[in-house]
């Protein structure tokens, strides 16, 4: 579905930004429409996801990682270009940018995957990149700092606030009220004001497009569940919108419970949160009972923010997608399970995904198909995963 | 001192009107009422009484970092509303707020608690015009003015719907981005802007965002009925309490050229 005139699933999106904002939201609004409106921009961009991004990825069954006889298919996001499912929608974003004759691309960045798709594309396109990262996440995930500069982007370290993706978001939205007129800013997943939620939805719905087609085609039917992490929830709705007319389907969203739902140290927004308005639209948000958002813990850089995608909110209250949540030893067993058992590190957001897949498995025959979409490799997280196992 | 005076009508009299903003509770409540209390003394036409936020998008390092001392003090919204029921007798009081702690209070018991506490109106900087509606009818019944923001990048077709759908003053931003002494307000476009909505509205017109001088206040405040200070206030009191902030804020304006229009 599209969301309505004023941008809302339901009851959750729209554009809550400074005015400074709402001419460049109606400017991006007019010229998203009118490229998704033409073929052209969209066989230019599928040449790229193709050439460029090295799609369709594949689908892979796990075959040792599974529990018992419950085939587990992965869809392997983790051999896109710069390693995850975030080049999708940067190169979506970066042929939009063009098409509107911007000249500079900005982008916030927690973990760094999409400070570096964002910094690659800028390379690809010609744009000078400006990635906000919360200082603390600068030190912490030091090689994805080099890697945006390698590819010759500027990384401005961020210190307000928690000094994370909350407050990177936050200083990439000042800068682009700053400098609006020549400036795009490419947000990383489904939030932020509309049209953001819909257009990175429409970005990323490759990802279970492909996969429904590859299913059917490999094994002759549809999958009976399909199990993703969430954070922002980018990689979730990729994989969930082709499959929410499948009645049959089961869609699982897999927040980041953190240290536990109730300890405090927790990033579940749908899990944990209630009903807020942060980065731009109305959806779940972690806060405190006066609006003050909190901050969040998980072991996974990625999926450590404070709120969630409009439509996701939108398909918990319709109850067609359901929100679980695994915890960070959970995943970390997940991690080094999926990679002794099947050579593939994956991302620790992604581990999150796997972690619930075996947990699913344990009430599911073989009559049964999970699709998993491993939405990136876990290169990035091996010095933090060694240091936690120590 | 008593007011007696709508938020429409302080501006006016006062033309070219100075209106102070300040952060609740940084560094204390106190200290905060001994501003108000001076602010009032030298005849500022209002107060724009920011409410401590965490994520504020459309303030820079200064009064983000003044909303986070506030916060580290426990200051809550109910708490800023106490403040406003103590002082909005001298002075009217307009509450600066973000919208999510507002959403959180609720919006009916918001407008009603503000009423109660005899506050003027109300900014919320993070709703849009297509997102106003709900609150605005909720202040409109309590008598709350509700000024909402123009920016340089606001074409003049839909200034003239925000003009229409505001009340008590426009709030024109000066230049593009965000609160913050670092940047200057741009003059020229903001003269064009003015042009276009003195057609098309009889409100005052209070041009805020990046005055921090008097040479600032002196290109600004002849095209408008009021200029609006924030952060340059805050960067002179910014770490001090109660007198020694009175003095500074006082120094500040008198240096701006803005307490002469007491």
């Amino acid at each position: 579905m599209k969301p309505d005139a004023r941008g809302y699933f339901g009851d959750f999106g729209g554009r809550f930004v400074p005015e400074v904002l709402a001419y460049a939201l109606d400017e991006l609004e007019r010229a998203m429409t009118r490229a998704f409106d033409d073929p052209g921009f969209w066989e230019g961009y599928r040449a790229l996801l193709a050439s460029y991004a090295g799609r369709p990825s594949p689908l892979y069954r796990a075959r040792r990682f599974e529990v018992g006889a419950v085939p587990m298919l992965v869809k392997r996001e983790d051999l896109n270009h710069t390693g995850s499912h975030k080049i999708n929608n940067t190169l979506g974003q970066a042929l939009l940018a063009r098409r509107m004759g911007k000249k500079r691309l900005i982008a916030e960045t927690g973990a760094g995957q999409h400070g570096v798709a964002t910094a690659t594309v800028g390379a690809r396109f010609g744009f000078p990149v400006d990635v906000y990262m919360g200082a603390r996440d600068v030190e912490r995930q030091a090689p994805n700092v080099a890697l945006m500069k390698l590819l010759g982007a500027t990384v401005h370290s961020v210190t307000s606030g928690t000094q994370t993706l909350k407050d990177a978001t936050n200083e990439a939205f000042r800068v682009w009220a700053a400098e609006v007129e020549e400036t795009f800013y490419v947000i990383g997943s489904v939030v932020g004001a509309h049209p953001y939620p819909y257009m990175v939805r429409e970005f990323q719905r490759v990802i279970g497009d492909e996969a429904r087609a590859q299913c059917l085609a490999q094994h002759g039917r549809l999958p009976s569940d399909v199990i993703a992490c969430v954070g922002g929830g980018s990689n979730a709705i990729g994989i969930f919108t082709a499959f929410l007319e499948d009645e049959g389907v089961r869609l699982w969203g897999v927040e980041a419970a953190g240290a536990g739902l109730k300890s405090g140290h927790t990033a579940a927004s749908l899990g944990a949160g209630s009903i807020g308005v942060l980065h731009g639209s109305r959806s779940y948000v972690l806060q405190t009972p006066e609006g003050q958002v909190i901050e969040t813990h998980s072991i996974s850089a990625g999926l450590d923010y404070p709120g969630v995608g409009p439509e996701h909110a939108y398909l918990k209250e319709r109850g067609r997608v359901e929100y679980v949540n695994v915890r960070d030893d959970e995943a970390l067993e997940a991690f080094y399970g999926f990679a002794r058992a099947e050579g593939i590190i994956p991302a620790l957001e992604s581990a999150h995904a796997l972690a619930f897949a075996r947990r699913l498995s344990r009430d599911r025959s073989d009559n049964d198909l999970i699709l998993v979409n491993l939405s990136g490799r876990g290169d990035k997280d091996i010095a933090h995963a060694l240091s936690l196992q120590a | 001192m008593k007011h007696d005076a709508t938020l429409e009508e302080s501006i006016l009299r006062r033309r070219p009107a100075f209106i102070p903003y300040l952060m609740a509770g940084d560094p204390d409540l106190e200290t905060t009422q001994t501003l108000i209390e001076a602010l009032a003394a030298q005849s500022a036409a209002a107060i724009e009484l920011g409410v401590p936020y965490g994520d504020p998008l459309a303030d820079g390092p200064t009064i983000a970092a003044a909303g986070q001392r506030a916060l580290a003090n426990g200051v809550a919204l109910r708490d800023v509303l106490v403040l406003t029921k103590r002082v909005s007798a001298n002075i009217p009081i307009v509450l600066f707020t973000y919208f999510n702690p507002v959403f959180r209070y609720g919006i009916e018991a918001f407008a009603r608690d503000a009423a109660q506490a005899g506050a003027a109106g109300v900014i919320v900087p993070d709703l849009t015009l297509e997102e106003i509606e709900p609150l605005r009818e909720q202040l409109a019944e309590h008598d709350l003015a509700m000024p909402l923001l123009v920016a340089p990048s606001t074409p003049a077709e839909r200034a003239a719907r925000i003009a229409e759908r505001s009340s008590g003053f426009v709030y024109l931003v000066s230049r593009l981005g965000v609160t913050g002494a670092n940047k200057a307000p741009n003059v020229e476009p903001l003269r064009t802007q003015i042009a276009q909505l003195r057609a098309t509205t009889q409100l005052p017109l209070a041009a805020g965002f990046g005055i921090s001088t008097r040479a600032h206040v002196e290109a600004v405040a002849p095209l408008v009925d009021a200029v609006i200070v924030g952060s340059a206030l805050i960067d002179a009191y910014a770490g001090t309490l109660g007198e020694e902030a009175k003095s500074r804020v006082e120094r500040a304006t008198r240096a701006m050229g803005l307490s002469s229009r007491a």
